[in-house]
């Protein structure tokens, strides 16, 4: 007997009821089909109108800061804006996202694009958001050519746009949306939930910005 | 990693002695309980949040060997290796030969308790292969050459003023009139040193909070974003997971999501939450080339269907020990293993056997915080009593201990003699006590009232204030 025999047959040995199984595979059947919803707090129930509100105001709580936009044509000049208030080079890198070619660069002449995944020498990342979640300000990042993974990791500072529309109340409904573009039981390689930038409390508690990923995370949110 | 749990009472005398400790452990104290308290007062539907995480976990306990199977299932077809491991040291063979495939030099870690439970640093240095812990905590103790001692804040019982010491020791390439005094710039020293390291890596390990059975997805829910950096970087990326970390449903992993960063940290939610599933794919512009999961049971089948069965819905957030006195006053390194406070107290003679571990479930005042705090609830001091009875069934605890319970236990089955005696004792004590109404050393106690005063008894005994109450006395 292999090792994945001998834990199973173990486990079937020694949970109650092992010996007829034909209820318990259906119960597990059951379970991973209909995914039961559980408890949904309250504020993740909030309508769709008001969860960019709480979203901005959930990620602001967590040290990111947030700027709202209309539409992709004000995004380049919010990113230019962004760098100089923080004294950054006019400098970024970003994927191959079909969403970033609604935006105007030639608004903004001074801004260069590296497009691709990053070996860790970019001091800037812009990434665009699968979607977001309300109840926590928590952003959803699938891997990809459109939003490479690492830009999510290794630039000091990380911008992120999300689309107001994409933004859920909560984990369950936002998780729902990649299972609907992905395919029940199917997930893309890599999905980061993403609330705030980096931080460590290993010192004495004290929580410190910054530790091995983004030290800021600047939220890009489109309405309409 | 060696098990010095049998020597907890010297352990314990050692630790309260020990001043850095004692003023490390202060942090403990006043940081941790009163963040969860906020939090959990913040959401309302925390404890039905928590009622339905217990249910969760259940129902997945009493189904584990068919979510298992569903999970592998799942690994596979999204081009991952699962590798089952019945004991340690399988699941150390299994990281050997994949990193020995991968003509592995160095491996970067993210924090994972497994690992420690297995003890793999050790292992893999002896086979010439280089760990490199990258959590800060985990990061300084294994350049302190110490085990944690915390799950989740492995360096707590370590001052700042200690850290600086061991990073001038070990980052001798970097200026010696540095300033290292701010926390900060100790933060920052440690990720430029780390950096280079994620990316020069051959295999990155992991460990997982979630194995999700529907989509065949590892989760690892972290903070410092170093987890993500030793998954994505390296061309082999390996889980340690033990079998309990299953969980059906994405919706499931949702629900627990809500309860784990709360009892934890006091987050609402901890920064990176990341869900893995299988190798990079063809349209992928990075990630790893290899996903390998390893399985471990050691001893966990053991516990299924038995009255410790429930300690396997823990997710390790260490809200029992952040709320332990015990925990408090000792630290984790007296617990002499991997796991500590009250969860260490259950959990280490499940799997280690009661005949090492059994110190432990005896170092509780049973004062009930860790089961009101723990998400899971899982009910900690009834546990420990269970492995208090099985110790006292085997004849493991010291004679006198033995011989005092029997003799209390022959007094007790007769009433009218207990009775008397009681009042007999309570009597003499009282003369003995003299005006102040303290004792300062009593027969037989001398431990106790070697620290302290006892105080005499005052009054009537329970069973004579009982009755002139009107109580029952059936």
């Amino acid at each position: 007997m292999n090792a994945r025999e001998a834990i199973l047959a173990k486990i079937k040995s020694q949970v109650k009821d092992g010996g007829d199984d034909t209820q318990r595979r259906a119960a597990v059947a059951n379970r991973l089909s209909s995914a039961p919803k559980g408890v949904i707090p309250e504020r993740g129930q909030v309508t769709a109108k008001k969860r960019a509100d709480l979203f901005c105001q959930k990620a602001e709580a967590v040290q990111s800061t947030v700027k709202r936009v209309t539409s992709y044509t004000e995004i380049s000049a919010a990113i230019s804006d962004y760098l100089r208030q923080k004294n950054l080079p006019q400098k970024i890198r970003l994927g191959e996202d079909e969403r970033f070619d609604a935006i105007d660069w030639s608004a903004t002449p001074n801004l260069t694009r590296d497009v691709g995944p990053t070996d860790g020498s970019d001091p800037v990342g812009v990434s665009h958001a699968h979607g977001g979640v309300a109840e926590t300000g928590t952003l959803l990042m699938t891997s990809g050519a459109a939003n490479p993974t690492t830009l999510n990791f290794l630039p000091e500072n990380h911008i992120i746009v999300v689309k107001a529309k994409d933004i859920e109340g909560n984990y369950e409904a936002a998780l729902a949306r990649i299972r609907d573009d992905h395919g029940k039981g199917r997930m893309p390689r890599t999905v980061n939930m993403i609330t705030g930038p980096s931080r460590s409390g290993d010192i004495e508690q004290k929580i410190l910005l910054g530790a091995h990923g983004p030290r800021s995370l600047h939220v890009i949110v489109v309405d309409g | 990693m060696k098990i010095t749990t049998p020597e907890f009472k010297s352990n314990a005398v050692e630790a309260l002695a020990n001043e850095n400790l004692q003023k490390a452990m202060g942090h403990v104290q006043s940081g941790f309980i009163e963040k969860r308290q906020i939090v959990a007062d913040g959401l309302p539907e925390f404890e039905a949040l928590r009622d339905n995480a217990r249910e969760i976990k259940n129902h997945t306990l009493a189904h584990l060997d068919l979510y298992l199977e569903a999970y592998s299932e799942k690994v596979e077809e999204s081009g991952g290796h699962v590798h089952w491991a019945q004991t340690a040291e399988d699941a150390r063979n299994i990281v050997l030969n994949i990193c020995r495939k991968a003509d592995a030099k160095t491996v970067t870690k993210g924090k994972s308790m497994i690992s420690e439970e297995i003890g793999i640093n050790d292992f893999l240095e002896e086979k010439g292969i280089a760990p490199i812990e990258t959590d800060l905590g985990e990061y300084i103790i294994q350049l302190r050459g110490e085990a944690p001692s915390h799950i989740i804040a492995p360096a707590v019982h370590v001052l700042k003023e200690q850290v600086e010491e061991d990073f001038r020791a070990e980052h001798t390439h970097l200026s010696e009139k540095r300033n290292l005094e701010e926390p900060e710039s100790l933060l920052d020293e440690a990720r430029t040193v780390l950096r280079q390291k994620f990316i020069d890596a051959d295999v990155g390990i992991t460990g997982a909070n979630f194995l999700v059975a529907e989509t065949g997805t590892s989760v690892i829910v972290t903070n410092e974003g170093n987890g993500d950096l030793t998954q994505t970087l390296p061309k082999v990326h390996i889980v340690l997971a033990s079998i309990e970390k299953i969980t059906p449903t994405l919706e499931d992993v949702s629900q627990i999501l809500r309860v784990l960063a709360r009892s934890a940290t006091g987050q609402e939610m901890s920064v990176y939450t990341t869900f893995s599933t299988g190798p990079r794919r063809e349209q992928d512009v990075d990630g790893p080339e290899e996903y390998h999961v390893i399985l471990l049971d050691n001893g966990r089948t053991n516990m299924i269907g038995t009255e410790f069965q429930e300690m396997l819905r823990c997710i390790r957030c260490g809200a029992c020990m952040n709320h332990c006195p015990v925990y408090h006053a000792v630290g984790g390194h007296a617990y002499g293993w991997v796991y500590p406070g009250p969860m260490g107290a259950v959990l280490t003679p499940s799997l280690e056997g009661v005949e090492k571990g059994g110190n432990l479930p005896n170092a509780s005042t049973f004062c009930g915080r860790c089961e009101s705090v723990c998400p899971m609830r899982i009910p900690l001091p009834k546990m420990m009593r269970h492995w208090r009875e099985r110790e006292f069934e085997r004849g493991l605890n010291p004679a006198t201990q033995r011989w005092g319970l029997k003799f209390w236990a022959w007094f007790a089955k007769r009433p009218t003699l207990y009775a008397f005696g009681a009042r007999l004792a309570m009597r003499f004590m009282a003369i003995m006590a003299g005006k102040n109404g303290k004792l300062r050393s009593l027969p037989l106690a001398a431990g106790w009232t070697k620290y302290r005063d006892m105080p005499a008894p005052e009054g009537s005994t329970f069973q004579q204030q009982w009755r002139s109450r009107g109580g029952s006395t059936q």
